[in-house]
C-alpha cells in the first residue's frame, strides 16, 4: 500500500456567495496499492480533479487523512515543507495544461525537474528529447518555445515533463485530453514502457481507451462521493 | 535548517498612543490607528526561511509587505520597529545589533534588492563596477579575481560580458536588473530579499528576469523572500507565500494552494481580480 485515503472531504467556502459552501469531495476512502495505475473516472464536477489536488496538497483538506506510507505521514496534516520535500523527491503532478515559462524551449521544460533535481544538463536533456520522440514531437520543435505550439504539441511536451522524472507517486490530471487518437496511442505505450513497478499512478481519464489500456483498478466518482472501485476488467462505461 | 528568522515583527510609523495594534489590523479594516493617526505598516509578522527556500510575500499597496521586507534586510527606516530577526551565525536580536554586525552580516551574507532600480545601482558608474564594488568593500583584496567572479555573473544572468565597462544608465532596463541581481548575489548572500522585482521592466521582460533568477537562485542555493504586489510573481518564484493586508499576514501557504484554493476572503478577491 502506498497510499490510506480516509474520508477525504473538501468543501470550500465562497466569500464572493457570502460564504456559500461547494462541496468538492465528500468522505472518499480508497486504498492506493503500491506500484498500481488507479484510473479516477466520473463526470465533470465529481470530484476527479479535487481529489487529485487534494493528494499533492494544492488544495487544503477539509476533514479526513491522507497516509503517505513511504514516508509515513498524513499529507492532509504534514507541515508544508514535508510536502515541499515530497514534491520535490517522489510525489508528481501534471494537470492538463502545460505551465510554461516563456523563451524556455521544450527540451528544456521538460529537462528542467530533472536538473533541479540533480541530474547533469546533458542527461536530462538527453533524456527529455528521447521522451518527446517518443510522444512524436516533430524534431524540429524541440528547441523551440512550447507558448507557439498547438494544444497537442503542448500536452506533449507537458507530460513529457510528468514523466521525466519517475517520481514513486504519479498524479495525472487528464494529460491526454487534447491528443488525437494516434498521438494517446503513442502516449499508452510510453507510460507502459517507461514507468516501472516502483511507479505508482493516481490518474483521471475521460477517455475509456486510455482507462482499459493503462488501469489496473478504477475509482468511479460521482458528485463529491466514491460510487465504485473495480478492477478495469469489470468496468464498462461508467463514465458519462 | 533556519536561516532567517523573524518574530513579532512591527514597523509603526507616527506617535503611538499604546491602542494602535488593536484598533488597526485585518478585522478592523484599517491600518491607520483613528485614536492617534499612527500607521501600523505591520504588526506582528513572524516567518522563518530555510536554506534555499524562495518565500513570497505579496498584498496591495499599503499592506505593510515592503516594510516586512526592510525589517528583514535591516535596513533601517523611520518610525519605531519591534520585534526580533535572527540569522543564522550571528548572535541575538539583530534589529538591536550594532552598526559593525549590521555591515557584516549585509556585505557577506544578507542581500536587499531595491523595487527601485536608482535606489540599488549608481547608474553613472559601469555596469561591472557596481558589482565589483560589493566585495571590493568587504574586503576582497585582488581586483583580478574580481573581475573574474563579476564577468561569471553577468553570465550566468545573461548581462553582455562586452557592455560591463559601460556605464550601467546606458544599459536597458531589464539589464539594470539583471546587474542589480548580479550585485546583490556576488558576495554568495544566504538570503537574497527582492522588493517587487519586476518594477518599470516590460512584460515581455519580467518572466525572462525572474526566470533566470529562478535559475541561479536554485544553481547557488540561495534563500529569497521575494515581495511583490503580482500574484504572477510569487507564482513563478516562490514556495510558500504570505499574504498580507492593513499590515497584517491573513493567509499564509504553499504558494499553489494560496492560489488555487485561497481561504481568506481578501486572497480570494486578490486572486479573483488576476488578469
Amino acid at each position: 500500500m502506498i497510499l490510506t485515503v480516509d474520508t477525504l472531504t473538501k468543501r470550500f467556502e465562497m466569500h464572493v456567495l457570502d460564504g456559500a459552501t461547494v462541496v468538492g469531495l465528500d468522505g472518499v476512502s480508497v486504498n492506493v496499492r503500491d506500484g498500481e495505475f488507479l484510473a479516477v473516472v466520473g463526470p465533470s464536477g465529481s470530484g476527479k480533479s479535487s481529489l487529485l489536488k487534494c493528494l499533492y496538497q494544492t488544495y487544503e483538506v477539509s476533514s479526513g487523512s491522507i497516509r503517505y506510507h513511504p514516508a509515513d505521514v498524513d499529507l492532509a496534516t504534514c507541515d508544508d515543507r514535508t510536502i515541499m520535500r515530497l514534491r520535490g523527491s517522489e510525489i508528481g503532478y501534471t494537470s492538463q495544461f502545460l505551465d510554461e515559462i516563456p523563451r524556455v524551449s521544450a527540451v528544456d521544460v521538460v529537462a528542467r525537474p530533472l536538473v533541479e533535481s540533480g541530474m547533469p544538463a546533458e542527461s536530462a536533456r538527453e533524456r527529455a528529447r528521447d521522451l518527446l520522440s517518443e510522444l512524436g514531437l516533430p524534431g524540429p520543435l524541440f528547441e523551440a518555445y512550447p507558448a507557439t505550439f498547438s494544444g497537442g504539441e503542448r500536452q506533449r511536451v507537458n507530460l513529457a515533463q510528468a514523466l521525466a522524472p519517475r517520481p514513486r507517486l504519479l498524479l495525472l490530471d487528464e494529460p491526454t485530453s487534447a491528443l488525437d487518437p494516434e498521438t494517446r496511442r503513442l502516449a499508452v505505450d510510453l507510460i507502459r514502457a517507461d514507468l516501472g513497478p516502483e511507479t505508482t499512478v493516481v490518474g483521471v481519464f475521460h477517455n475509456h481507451e486510455m482507462v482499459e489500456a493503462l488501469a489496473d483498478r478504477v475509482l468511479v466518482l460521482g458528485d463529491g462521493r466514491r460510487r465504485d472501485l473495480l478492477p478495469v476488467a469489470e468496468f464498462e462505461g461508467v463514465v458519462a | 535548517m533556519t536561516v532567517l528568522s523573524g518574530t513579532g515583527l512591527t514597523r509603526l510609523y507616527g506617535d503611538p498612543c499604546g491602542d494602535c495594534e488593536s484598533l488597526t489590523g485585518d478585522d478592523a479594516g484599517r491600518n491607520r490607528c483613528p485614536a492617534c493617526g499612527t500607521i501600523v505598516a505591520c504588526a506582528d509578522v513572524s516567518l522563518d526561511i530555510e536554506r534555499g527556500e524562495v518565500l513570497g510575500v505579496v498584498g496591495e499597496s499599503g499592506s505593510g509587505k515592503s516594510s516586512l521586507a526592510e525589517l528583514l534586510a535591516l535596513e533601517r527606516g523611520e518610525g519605531h520597529s519591534r520585534g526580533s530577526v535572527r540569522f543564522d551565525g550571528y548572535e541575538g536580536n539583530l534589529l538591536e545589533s550594532d552598526y559593525d554586525t549590521r555591515t557584516r552580516l549585509r556585505n557577506d551574507d544578507l542581500a536587499l534588492v531595491h523595487q527601485h532600480i536608482r535606489d540599488g545601482l549608481t547608474l553613472s558608474f559601469s555596469g561591472g563596477g557596481n558589482v565589483a564594488e560589493k566585495p571590493l568593500a568587504a574586503g576582497e583584496r585582488s581586483f583580478e579575481a574580481v573581475r573574474e567572479r563579476v564577468r561569471s555573473l553577468f553570465e550566468q544572468l545573461e548581462v553582455p560580458v562586452d557592455r560591463m565597462d559601460d556605464p550601467a544608465e546606458t544599459y536597458s532596463g531589464g539589464m539594470q536588473r539583471r546587474v542589480q541581481l548580479a550585485r546583490a548575489l556576488v558576495t554568495d548572500p544566504a538570503v537574497v530579499v527582492l522588493d517587487e522585482p519586476t518594477t518599470g521592466l516590460d512584460v515581455s521582460v519580467q518572466a525572462r528576469v525572474l526566470d533566470t533568477f529562478r535559475r541561479v537562485q536554485r544553481e547557488r542555493g540561495v534563500a529569497a523572500v521575494v515581495v511583490s504586489h503580482d500574484l504572477g510573481v510569487v507564482r513563478l518564484l516562490a514556495d510558500r507565500t504570505l499574504v498580507m493586508r492593513h499590515g497584517r499576514v491573513v493567509e499564509r501557504g504553499l504558494t499553489d494552494r494560496i492560489l488555487e484554493d485561497p481561504h481568506h476572503a481578501y486572497t480570494q478577491q486578490l486572486i479573483n481580480s488576476t488578469l
